[in-house]
């Protein structure tokens, strides 16, 4: 060199041979890095926060609010009363939170091009995906089970008090209560792999409403023939089969709606897969 | 040692990497030197995968660097734009990264240590000032102790403080034996801190040389002289092959000879010289004239 400068040396830190030994991707590894990244933002916290509690505080608030105005209401209100679903419709909520959740660890990281460190440092791609999706469907399950037990037991408890609660060994009890967890779990599956696709999480939200939140409502101004054909096969529709009584033949049947609903989720995800193999980052 | 062979990238009609081959090898610092645009970026992301090829490869230490079981201990890399979640802090960072192959927590604390960072690293990245990221991105390179890193533009926005500590950084990941890319719009940046040169522009290799070799090749061959004896000099210097003139009373400019062998000619005459300068083109005068044809955006009253 013709231009010369002063070096100081610097120690940079040097990893033994047994450490360099030791180091490669795995699975475990990359699922322990996504659960860490999920920990480490609040929003996480804040959503899954607002997700846990809406469904025992929703629920609680329409038990102890019934429970107060029982002697107050007519009998046609008292027969639209649904002691087991109206405690549990809370889950309304909870699949905005989770859905928003789901869409923000995917797509947030590539708002401020965090994913091209996560893909360097993955660069097989397809496991960081799957990592994700394990972290939070299980989180997601983990959480809402008990919270829906909970909620259902409380404010059963509630209901008691004027002799209008349901029991957990009713025919379909257990199944509905269970049913609200395993499809939030599917919902935050599905939201994962729509973030995954659309990659922004302004346009992932809006396409996640859409489709889980808006298209049903739309689906219902179709003629009656057609809406009767149609709307049982609608996304949310056939998740929530799972969460009905009776099925009729404008709903699946609660396990075949809840099977249906998976597989748009799967597909989903398998597409959001290719897709994030092919693209580039 | 990275090594491209044919390497194309286009985006639809626009070709951003056009045919490259080119190898980069251990123990040296080499400059991937090229106007904006030219295809630097989108190379070093095809080094690691992040832009698939359109055709040709490119492999780190004979693999396509996918195919390493531990990446980030083959290739270490600091890319132009920012790779981080603002929410997240900057310890927290490192070890997102580092749970994905198994890299301590010592170890992420040691870097945060190498980088200045250590008290700063629970705070939100989000707060960073601009050296402190590109500090940030450094450590995240030097995580798995890889035995190549690529950066680019590592010193965009540094204080000279922080340009020299990068300089510093990459003469010793060179003599470590490291492989180490460095890319610069910068020439005059590149010959403190390249040993070699890769120069591209729209996306073309234009020159593989080091960084000596273009220094010599740009300089004018011109020498300045101040003498109090212009006369005497004149008369014993010029020649068939040696030229020279004289733009005032005492200054002479001298074609054909070396410094060198002017100031012993004058030494055997005794004459007495004040100063004896071999002239250099600037070294980005001797750039652009290199990437000249090459410019993306020209002006248009530039374009002959």
């Amino acid at each position: 060199m013709t231009v010369t400068e002063i070096v100081r040396p610097m120690s940079i830190p040097r990893m033994s041979d047994a450490e360099v030994a030791a180091v490669h991707v795995s699975a475990p590894r990359v699922i322990r890095s996504e659960w860490l990244k999920m920990r480490t933002l609040r929003s996480s916290w804040l959503t899954m926060a607002l997700a846990i509690a809406s469904v025992p505080g929703i629920g609680i608030a329409i038990a102890w609010s019934t429970e107060r105005d029982w002697a107050n209401m007519r009998v046609r209100e008292k027969g639209h009363f649904d002691p087991l679903g109206d405690p549990l419709s809370g889950f309304n909520l909870a699949q905005l939170a989770i859905g928003v959740l789901a869409i923000l660890i995917v797509a947030g990281e590539y708002s401020g091009g965090m994913i091209r460190a996560t893909l360097a440092a993955v660069p097989k791609r397809v496991p960081v995906l799957a990592a994700k999706v394990f972290v939070f469907t299980t989180l997601t399950l983990v959480t809402m089970l008990p919270t829906a037990i909970l909620t259902f037991f409380v404010s059963e408890h509630i209901l008691s008090a004027v002799h209008i609660q349901t029991s957990w060994s009713t025919p379909n009890v257990s199944r509905i209560v269970i049913g609200v967890a395993l499809y939030l779990t599917v919902v935050a599956a599905l939201a994962m792999g729509i973030g995954a696709i659309v990659r922004n999480v302004a346009g992932g939200i809006g396409a996640f409403v859409g489709i889980l939140l808006v298209l049903p409502v739309i689906a219902e101004a179709l003629p009656q023939t057609w809406g009767d054909r149609i709307n049982k096969w609608l996304p949310s529709n056939a998740g929530q089969a799972l969460m009905s009584v009776a099925s009729d033949n404008t709903t699946l049947s609660p396990w075949r709606g809840f099977i249906v609903f998976s597989a748009y989720a799967v597909g989903t995800l398998i597409v959001a897969a290719v897709l994030l193999r092919r693209r580039d980052a | 040692m990275i090594e491209a062979t044919g390497l194309i990238k286009r985006y639809g009609e626009k070709v951003a990497v056009d045919d490259l081959s080119f190898s980069v090898r251990p123990g040296i610092v080499t400059g991937f030197l090229g106007p904006n645009g030219a295809g630097k970026s989108t190379t070093m992301r095809m080094i690691i995968g992040l832009d698939s090829p359109s055709a040709g490869k490119v492999t780190v230490n004979g693999r396509l660097y996918a195919q390493h079981r531990a990446p980030l201990h083959e290739v270490g890399a600091l890319l132009e734009a920012k790779a981080v979640h603002n929410g997240r802090s900057a310890r927290n960072h490192l070890l997102v990264l580092a749970a994905t192959c198994g890299i301590s927590a010592r170890r992420v604390d040691e870097l945060l240590d190498l980088v200045g960072l250590s008290a700063v690293g629970s705070k939100r990245i989000g707060g960073f000032s601009l050296g402190m990221g590109q500090r940030l991105g450094i450590a995240a390179a030097l995580l798995g102790d890889p035995a190549t890193l690529i950066l680019d533009e590592p010193v965009n926005g540094l204080d000279p403080d922080g340009i020299l500590w990068i300089r510093n950084l990459l003469r010793t990941l060179a003599n470590e034996g490291r492989t180490v890319l460095v890319s610069s719009h910068l020439m005059a940046e590149m010959a403190l801190t390249a040993d070699h040169l890769l120069v591209i522009g729209r996306g073309r290799l234009i020159a593989d040389v080091s960084v000596a070799d273009f220094i010599r090749e740009a300089s004018s061959g011109l020498v300045d002289v101040r003498t109090p004896d212009g006369d005497r000099l004149r008369e014993v210097l010029v020649g068939p092959t040696v030229h020279v003139t004289s733009t005032a009373p005492g200054r002479l400019q001298v074609s054909g000879l070396t410094s060198d062998q002017i100031g012993d000619l004058a030494a055997a005459e005794g004459i007495r010289l004040h100063e004896l300068i071999p002239q250099q083109a600037s070294l980005e005068e001797a750039f652009m004239d290199l990437t000249h044809d090459s410019l993306e955006y020209q002006r248009s009253d530039e374009v002959a």
